[in-house]
């Protein structure tokens, strides 16, 4: 029996059919069509799935519906504004921080939930911060200098 | 006639999973190719040389088979200007799409946001036995640029003709031929237009010389990169077409478990369900993903399965269970491999050495689990599923429905990483299975545990070596044994006068297959571990020790390159440092790296501080992209190297997900260096694999450096060092 039917997702109240039980990851992808957000391990453990909740990280995978109530989700596909890249995408396409690329989104959320708490974190705070996020390609030298390119970018738009 | 593919290339005994031939091979009709893409100039590339039936895949065809000619890439060039290149190449992470894009953009001199590349799709693109081994950059890079170096020889004679002068004046850049004399100018589209001309490329073609490129050989970022970091990128698993329902497959209770009874009532009671029972095979289909869970869940299924060994005893067992070679669909080097005498050596040798060295079982763990979604439209089956051999996935498909090849149309859109791991179609064939019994599209992506028990794994291996040397540090004698894990990089490049090389197939407990770079890692941590034990016993430098062992030029110069960028032999800097080096060569790839370890003796902690990886592979097509490549395979190696290993028990992974399979992650990685040896006058090799092979003995041998333990099996530490 279906007991929550709105999502706050990107800025706007979409209708959906779930229960407390279900997984936020499965409601975005299959009934909202944000497949951006991806699947990779269902226990937490890589990243892939990574959504922000009220700005900071969640792994959607292991995040229950019923946990989520009226706050406001922001998956990969709500980063941009409109056709300019967020710092953090823009900054992922410069430095190549990319092979498969199954990864990068949830890379650019942990980063994006990092950045909303710390304008510059040094290498070692965003080894810490990205720990729980895999990337089997092993690119992960790119992504931390595209982490710190974007930070640099933030700070030149003043943000 | 038979079909004759132009690269020679044998197929490694470890890739169990490629067995088996296609049946039936059908060809595309040219003609529908027009219609499908309008006029303009068509490009087939024909595919020269011998031995047909190894390029699709191992098996032998019936003989005297009539066949069509082998085409192995169309490039068509439009009314409109532009440029659809089909290949059945696919991406999987590894940036094919980009360098391909960027060798026809080269030879056709065309802008390079002018090219689409349509792969793997096995209604449209030409047949292709895989994306593996590689052979995309060595192989399909080449034809590509024979397929567009003569559309521009097209246009150039289309231009000559239509202008009446001679075309050694006319020039093609930017889309357009140009005559150099009167300055007049032409667009390839109109050049084309209304026409519908085909050629079938000669083999001779002239290419630039790689000192002339001047769109391959330079960094080109991500073709599509704004579809990945936008999650627009719609992967393998994140198909959808209306209509469709979940599926979800009830899994045996053990590996070659048998099925005793089963109870499907309750399942079949959910609304919307579809129970599928069909011998082994049990699964639902159901409108949500949820509901598919809750069905499969609802089953009632015994199996039966028999005791089996497990990774404990797992070395013993594939020694005493080594089976003779196979001689059929067996295309690896000939073996036993022999030169000279052993036994005349070993007994005029100064040095002895005997050593055994293990690997273990690991996962690919590609980040995106396999995935499939299946559509049947009466007998006609479309799938779009994540494999690295699409044609190979519509063998299967073909088989296992009893249609022939031409009712399945395989797409694979670019997906979420293979490393070897995606060969093989059990998910395209579930979510079949269960499409045609449900009558709607279904689509399958497995689970992590899926993932991790139901594909196939790198083989563990028994690596026995036996050598003799000179008192100077020559080696002598070379007696090389390999159980189980293969054939790969299973050849000595040191120059050793007398040799035995041998590979034993195992009963591998596990369901094995390919992985980046093969048996090759096995075999240079066993080779490259064992001359570093023969460089202490001499008392010489292990990079000297190598040097003086060493013939091969080209390997010599990526060991001196990583040497010098590591600064080899300076002092230790830190108690419980240690410096390793170790390299080789392999699918024409030649490879050294050096490795800095820090060893807390008490703790037990063993630290990578630094890796550096010089890298040959002929002519660089993309460096930025080849330095990825390098350092992304040296970060996947960390894994395997330290401590990846599947635990198991009779038929039962222990450790099949992510919260107890270690996996490299951003703590664990040092600063890694790539240094690319740039050969221009050489032709390009792949770079995808080799550059994992030297990490682990590399590794292996920083920690003896620092502690003094001699580890020989992989993973290395996977509960730290144990020093007493």
């Amino acid at each position: 029996m279906a007991t929550i039917t709105q999502l706050n997702v990107n800025g706007t109240s979409r209708n959906i059919s779930a229960d407390s039980q279900d997984s936020l990851l499965f409601v975005l992808r299959d009934q909202l069509g944000l497949t951006g957000s991806k699947y990779g391990c269902g226990e937490g453990q890589c990243g892939a799935c990574t959504v922000l909740i009220d700005g900071t990280a969640r792994r959607s995978c292991i995040t229950r519906m019923g946990t989520v109530g009226d706050k406001k989700i922001t998956t990969i596909e709500g980063l941009a504004i409109g056709e300019r890249l967020h710092p953090l995408q823009q900054a992922f396409l410069d430095e190549a921080a990319m092979q498969c690329a199954y990864c990068t989104s949830g890379m650019i959320m942990s980063a994006a939930s990092l950045l909303n708490e710390n304008a510059s974190p040094s290498e070692s705070e965003i080894l810490n911060f990205m720990e729980g996020n895999v990337c089997r390609c092993g690119t992960h030298p790119r992504i931390v200098a595209a982490i710190q390119k974007a930070a640099k970018m933030q700070k030149g738009a003043g943000q | 006639m038979t079909a004759k593919p132009n690269f020679e290339i044998p197929v490694e005994p470890e890739r169990y999973e490629l067995r088996e031939a296609p049946p039936y091979r059908f060809e595309t009709d040219r003609r529908e190719f027009f219609k499908y893409l309008g006029a303009g100039v068509l490009i087939l590339c024909a595919a020269k040389a011998a031995r047909g039936a190894q390029e699709s895949g191992g098996g032998q065809r019936h003989s005297g088979e009539a066949l069509p000619q082998e085409i192995s890439a169309w490039l068509h060039v439009g009314e409109d200007g532009s440029v659809t290149v089909f290949t059945g190449k696919v991406e999987v992470g590894q940036n094919i799409r980009t360098s391909l894009t960027q060798a026809v953009a080269e030879e056709l001199h065309v802008a390079v946001d002018k090219v689409q590349m349509v792969m793997g799709d096995t209604q449209l693109t030409p047949y292709d036995r895989g994306t593996f081994g590689s052979l995309s950059t060595p192989v399909m890079n080449l034809q590509l640029r024979r397929a567009a170096a003569a559309a521009c020889d097209i246009f150039i004679n289309l231009a000559a003709a239509q202008w009446q002068v001679d075309r050694t004046q006319l020039l093609a850049a930017d889309g357009r031929v140009t005559d150099q004399a009167t300055r007049k100018s032409v667009e390839y589209a109109a050049l084309v237009k209304g026409q519908q001309l085909t050629e079938t490329l000669p083999a001779e073609d002239p290419l630039a010389p790689a000192t002339e490129w001047t769109v391959a050989g330079k960094s080109l970022p991500k073709v599509d990169g704004r579809d990945f970091v936008t999650g627009k990128h719609q992967y393998p698993s994140d198909q959808k077409i209306p209509d469709m329902l979940y599926g979800k497959v009830v899994r045996p209770s053990a590996f070659n478990a048998t099925l005793v009874s089963v109870d499907t009532h309750a399942a079949e009671q959910i609304p919307g369900v579809t129970v599928v029972h069909d011998g082994n095979f049990i699964g639902v289909a159901a409108p949500s993903a949820t509901a598919a869970r809750t069905a499969a869940a609802a089953i009632r299924a015994d199996w039966k399965s028999d005791p089996q060994p497990s990774n404990k005893e797992l070395f013993e067992y594939l020694k005493k269970n080594a089976v003779p070679r196979d001689a059929e669909g067996d295309h690896g080097d000939p073996m036993p491999y022999h030169s000279g005498s052993i036994e005349t050596a070993m007994k005029s040798a100064d040095h002895h050495l005997q050593q055994t060295y293990t690997v273990a079982y690991i996962a690919h763990c590609p980040l995106e689990p396999r995935a499939a979604l299946a559509q049947w439209n009466g007998d006609r089956l479309t799938v779009w599923t994540g494999t690295q051999r699409p044609f190979g996935v519509r063998t299967e498909l073909a088989s296992a429905f009893h249609i022939s090849e031409d009712q399945v149309r395989v797409l694979m859109p670019d997906m979420g990483s293979g490393y070897g791991g995606k060969h093989t179609g059990e998910t395209a064939i579930e979510a079949a299975r269960l499409a045609r019994a449900a009558k709607r599209p279904v689509k399958v992506t497995w689970t992590r545990e899926e993932e991790f028990t139901w594909a196939y794994f790198r083989p563990a291996g028994v690596i026995e070596i036996t050598s003799g040397m000179s008192a100077d540090g020559t080696v002598t004698a070379w007696e090389y044994h390999n159980y189980n894990s293969g054939t790969a990089g299973i050849r000595t490049y040191y120059d050793i006068a007398n040799q035995k090389i041998e590979f034993h197939p195992s009963r591998s407990p596990l369901r094995q297959g390919s992985y980046r770079g093969l048996a090759a890692t096995a075999n240079h941590f066993a080779r490259e571990s064992h001359m570093d034990e023969l460089a202490h016993m001499a008392g010489r430098d292990p990079l000297a020790f190598r040097l003086h062992n060493l013939k091969d030029d080209r390997l010599k110069a990526v060991f001196k390159a990583a040497a010098q960028k590591f600064d080899w032999g300076r002092a230790k800097a830190l108690p419980g440092q240690g410096f390793g080096i170790a390299g080789g060569f392999d699918k024409g790839g030649y490879i050294a790296t050096c490795a800095e370890v820090s060893v807390d003796r008490a703790s037990g902690d063993v630290k990578v501080t630094r890796i550096v990886a010089a890298f040959e592979c002929g002519a660089i097509v993309n460096p930025d992209g080849l330095r990825n490549q390098v350092v992304g395979a040296n970060i996947m190696g960390l894994g395997g190297a330290l401590f990846e290993a599947i635990e198991f028990e009779n038929g039962q992974i222990l450790n099949g997900r992510f919260s107890k399979y270690r996996l490299p992650r951003f703590s664990d990685i040092p600063p890694i260096e790539a240094v690319l040896l740039d050969r221009k006058d050489l032709p390009s090799a792949g770079a995808g694999e080799s550059p994992i092979e030297g990490l682990a003995p590399a590794i292996g041998n920083a920690i003896f450096d620092a502690s003094g333990v001699r580890l020989r099996s992989m993973p290395l530490v996977p509960n730290g060092l144990k020093t007493t």
